[in-house]
């Protein structure tokens, strides 16, 4: 549901890089990073407050009927992998353009809100969250690199943390304004959207005026990024074993939604407590990405990433086996949160390892796009194979194939992501 | 910039976008006080005893601001503009036959609200009370009082998400036990098993005789008007293109909104009227476009909600293609004749 979602259709975001300070072991976690997290978080408040509330807007505010609405999200992915990669690339050009890219994305998103205003019809809607999810696929990548450039490949793994937990921070909050908001008013639906615009302008202030622009000159020197190096990062062996693992695992990655419903049909969970269950996830996830973070530095980010989806085989296990104890929800959707602690921003910072700086937002950029087609493959692969075989049957053979692509990952470790 | 005038300038805009978002807050929390005002020139409402046996009243949810707005409210159906008896029961969908009503209303939690619907006997006493699982949308008694159907509008809440789903509800009102999906009745589409993830059921109407009840179904982008059987558990599509089904009251014909080429996104649909026997489609005389599952006023008649200044406001048409469509209260939304 919206922040669980929210997370899975984004495989990055940004936070704060560790500088070490001479004579401590543990570095601070660099200021641009935390500036980052700052903006992710204001952002995600912002744009989960709209998503919170845009169901009852369109049924009760509007008298729309939202059946079929949905109808071109497959088209609409594959345009955002696309507008994906193509701000992966625009941020690397010009020698490291990130902030700005990133900042057009934030901006365009933050446009979008007072729009809904005046949009009261399907189409223009559905023009606006199309525009929306567009400036969330320009920033991504872009920003994901800011996080990986500002710091330092010992402590890259605890600034992606440090930048997750922050963000699914502001996904938990979004929500819970949006219904305060309505709760303080009559149908303040355009209440809501005021607020979500001043929030997201907000973020983009933080932005601008503290994360560093680009470092002109230096990187382009070295390897000037053209769209052919681009394509060409998957030459290097290190980034394109990161890119098959993670497109491999992504196809054994059932989406959230199934998760849920899953855990509901296993336990009887009554519907008016199914839209709590991706809190739960999230406040895992919130809890863990630090720790885990911290812990792929030390131990490696491959090994971490490859073991969250061994948490994650786990979760899947339990859902399969007869055991229906109460403290079955609470286990499988700590070990959930525990997989994208282990995976989200992992991913970036072993990725980070294999990309020259000057093309890293290319890179990161490549690795999100794949692992995002992957897992939308898989959730059209799932949702088949639940209609003729029902779900146990699905999920046992989500399970099979997860284990095999662990495996296989574990086999091909790539190297140079494990520091020092 | 040193790092103190960028703080400076971060709080500066910060008070101000705080002011802008909180003069909006107030903006839309002043609404409360004009809506709880009646309107001058609105219909008459007063408080009273409203029951579901009463002689020729139409029962419905009161939209017309002041201090009975929402509630279920009664009207003489030969005077449906004429002063209404509020209840003091809110709902946001309602029906009633024969002595027994379904109420589906909001429950405002300390934070989101969630929703539930109330069996209600005729004097308007909770009966049964379920939990709804999302924004409720239809709502439906079986001509015999014993059967409750409502219908409700669930997910959409992925990031800018667009998926939303329904979910079809029915309950045997005598013994209360609750199927609380129809996704769980077995498909027979085109004299073939069908299964399918993405099959959604609403608008469901009943038939007399405790068993048979009609629907529409939607799968792979397409709409099918079912009949279901309550007993074997099973729904079989009889015609394409239908929703929002209402049975007339002698079972022969379907009153019921059908999505016509080359109109509006927005406002896509025409009434159409069904008959059962021949499969004959009849358009009605109302050439807007109406969202909502009609209600027989008698075997000749529809009357469904149309947008309104305050909400809705109700119509009828004939039901044969013939006359043409006429306002008969405004500020009303889910009707229902008694007696």
């Amino acid at each position: 549901m919206y922040v669980a979602d929210s997370r899975a259709s984004k495989p990055a975001s940004a936070d704060g890089a560790v500088r070490p300070v001479a004579g401590r072991r543990r570095a601070a976690i660099a200021p641009t990073v935390l500036a980052l997290g700052t903006v992710s978080l204001v952002t995600d408040v912002s744009s989960e407050m709209v998503t919170a509330v845009l169901p009852l807007y369109l049924v009760t505010g509007l008298g729309l009927s939202p059946l079929g609405f949905g109808l071109l999200d497959g088209v609409y992915n594959g345009f955002s992998a696309l507008v994906r990669l193509v701000g992966g690339h625009l941020a690397d050009r010009g020698g490291g353009r990130h902030k700005w890219v990133a900042g057009v994305g934030y901006g365009i998103s933050a446009v979008c809100k007072p729009l809904l205003l005046v949009a009261h019809s399907l189409t223009p809607i559905g023009l606006v969250l199309a525009a929306d999810r567009t400036g969330k696929g320009l920033r991504t990548a872009p920003r994901d690199a800011l996080i990986s450039l500002s710091s330092t490949a010992e402590n890259r793994g605890r600034a992606f943390g440090v930048h997750r937990a922050m963000d699914t921070a502001g996904a938990l909050l979004g929500p819970l304004v949006a219904f305060l908001i309505l709760r303080a008013t009559v149908d303040g639906y355009d209440a809501v959207f005021t607020v979500s615009f001043c929030v997201a302008v907000v973020g983009v202030l933080v932005l601008v005026l503290f994360v560093p622009g680009g470092r002109r000159g230096d990187a382009g020197a070295v390897e000037r990024p053209t769209l052919r190096g681009a394509v060409g990062l998957l030459r290097r062996r290190g980034l394109r074993r990161i890119a098959v693992c993670a497109l491999l695992l992504g196809l054994a990655t059932v989406s959230d939604s199934f998760v849920y419903l899953l855990l509901q049909r296993r336990l009887g969970v009554p519907d008016r407590w199914f839209a709590l269950l991706p809190l739960g996830t999230a406040a895992s996830f919130l809890l863990l990405a630090v720790p885990l973070g911290r812990l792929a530095d030390r131990v490696g980010r491959w090994a971490v990433f490859v073991a969250g989806h061994g948490g994650l085989l786990v979760a899947y296990a339990l859902l399969l086996t007869a055991w229906r104890g109460s403290a079955l929800p609470y286990v499988v959707l700590a070990l959930h949160g525990a997989f994208y602690a282990a995976t989200d921003g992992v991913l970036m910072a072993a990725a980070s390892d294999g990309v020259p700086e000057a093309l890293r937002s290319s890179g990161l950029a490549l690795v999100q796009t794949g692992q995002a087609m992957a897992r939308f493959a898989c959730s059209l692969l799932f949702g088949a194979a639940w209609t003729v075989w029902g779900d146990r049957a699905a999920l046992a053979g989500a399970a099979v194939a997860l284990a095999a692509c662990a495996l296989f990952s574990l086999t091909l470790r790539p190297k140079g992501t494990v520091p020092a | 910039m040193t790092v103190r005038s960028r703080i400076l300038i971060l709080v500066a805009a910060v008070a101000v976008l705080a002011v802008v978002g909180g003069a909006a807050v107030l903006h839309a929390s002043a609404r409360a006080d004009r809506r709880n005002h009646t309107q001058a020139g609105g219909p008459r409402v007063t408080p009273g005893t409203v029951t579901l046996t009463g002689n020729g009243s139409m029962i419905f949810r009161n939209m017309a601001w002041g201090p009975h707005r929402d509630e279920l409210t009664a009207v003489a159906a030969g005077d449906p503009s004429g002063p209404r008896t509020a209840s003091g029961v809110k709902c946001l969908r309602f029906y009633a036959a024969s002595g027994t009503g379904v109420c589906l209303q909001a429950v405002h939690g300390p934070v989101s609200d969630t929703y539930r619907a109330l069996v209600l006997d005729d004097r308007l006493k909770v009966v049964h009370r379920y939990d709804v699982p999302g924004i409720p949308s239809r709502a439906r008694v079986s001509p015999t009082g014993h059967f409750a159907a409502w219908t409700a509008f669930v997910g959409g809440d992925s990031y800018a998400g667009t998926n939303f789903s329904t979910r079809a509800a029915i309950v045997d009102t005598r013994s209360g036990r609750l199927i609380p999906t129809l996704e769980d009745f077995r498909i027979v589409k085109d004299g073939h098993p069908y299964q399918a993830a993405d099959a959604n059921f609403w608008g469901v109407t009943f038939a007399r005789d405790d068993r048979t009840f009609y629907a529409t179904l939607a799968t792979r982008g397409s709409t099918y008007l079912v009949r279901g059987d309550l007993r074997a558990r099973t729904v079989t599509t009889l015609h394409a293109n239908v929703e929002c089904p209402s049975l007339s009251p002698d079972g022969t014909r379907i009153a019921y909104k059908k999505r016509v080429e080359g109109l509006s996104k927005d406002a896509p649909w025409r009434l159409y009227v069904l008959d059962l026997r021949t499969m004959r489609e009849t358009p009605l005389a109302e050439r807007r476009s109406v969202d909502d599952q009609a209600v027989w006023r008698d075997a000749r008649t529809v009357v469904y909600a149309l947008p309104g200044d305050y909400g809705a406001d109700l119509y009828q048409v004939p039901a044969d293609g013939s006359g043409a469509p006429r306002r008969i209260s405004t500020a009303a939304v889910s009707p229902a004749y008694i007696g």
